[in-house]
């Protein structure tokens, strides 16, 4: 699924690096805890969080996500904008919980890590 | 080659800059995704501990051809129960680290994954220095 599509889906707003029209969405992994995105492969994956700040966005480069989508309608600051951008990361920001978020990219075939 | 990085006190805003700036220096000296990707894992685990559980330190790190070694030393209050420590799940990080999104208790078992040589020097009072190496072969 593309970036662009995701978003639509989840009502949400595109910010940080420009979103790759060609990036293919095959998975998702939901998590407030950090260490635990460093865990897992994230190739082809979106992540879903509620945590929103530097370490967010210095988590993300560290595992190679590409996309990032922030629930519960938290505002990114200017910071961890620039650090998006320096890192070629797309920001989805959707005001929906991270259940509905994670329920809706499911029903629409998203996969889960495991 | 050789670099070094400070890592300052207390400071989760900037903390895991030395690891993004590794992983640039990788990427252009052409090491390949998968081992640019273990390195900077466990590198940027054990910034965040010297940040999250001592008083910041400081960071080298050599690559040549063959390996990668990373050292990150920190003066701090040491780890009183190795053991303990490397234990998936241990963790004793503060309510404003957790809120930083660390603190499952998971970065020195990820760290020990994703290297092939792990040493933790640590003395109690004094501080911890983690030494990392990854082969690139
Ligand atoms: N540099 C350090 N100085 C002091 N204690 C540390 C250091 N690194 C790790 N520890 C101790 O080991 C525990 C486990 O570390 P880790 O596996 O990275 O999990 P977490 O950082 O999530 O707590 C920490 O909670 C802390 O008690
Ligand atoms: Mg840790």
């Amino acid at each position: 699924m593309k970036i662009k599509e995701i978003a639509e889906l989840v009502g949400g707003e595109i910010v940080g690096a420009p979103s790759d029209d060609e990036y293919e969405v095959v998975k998702a992994f939901a998590s407030d805890l950090m260490s635990d995105v460093l865990r897992f492969s994230m190739d082809e994956t979106v992540l879903i969080t509620g945590l929103c700040n530097n370490q967010t966005m210095r988590t993300s480069e560290m595992a190679d996500l590409r996309v990032v989508l922030i629930g519960r309608d938290k505002q990114p600051d200017a910071e961890m904008l620039e650090l998006a951008e320096d890192s070629g990361i797309t920001i989805i920001k959707s005001k929906y919980s991270i259940f509905k978020i994670s329920g809706i990219l499911y029903a629409a075939g998203i996969q889960p890590l495991y | 080659m050789h670099y070094t990085f400070d890592i300052e006190r207390g400071n989760f805003t900037d903390a895991g800059q030395a690891s993004s700036s590794v992983k640039r220096t990788l990427k252009q000296l052409g090491v390949d995704p998968a081992n640019i990707k273990r390195t900077v894992v466990a590198l940027f685990e054990a910034e965040i501990n010297a940040v999250a559980h001592a008083y910041g330190g400081k960071i080298d790190v050599d690559i040549d051809g063959e390996k990668i070694v990373m050292v990150v030393a920190d003066e701090g209050p040491g780890i009183p129960n190795l053991d303990l420590a490397m234990q998936e799940g241990w963790s004793t990080a503060s309510a404003k680290v957790r809120e930083m999104g660390y603190g499952a208790g998971m970065g020195l078992p990820n760290i020990k994954k994703n290297t092939d040589d792990l040493k933790i020097d640590t003395k109690v009072g004094v501080g911890t220095t983690v030494t990392m190496t990854v082969y690139l072969t």
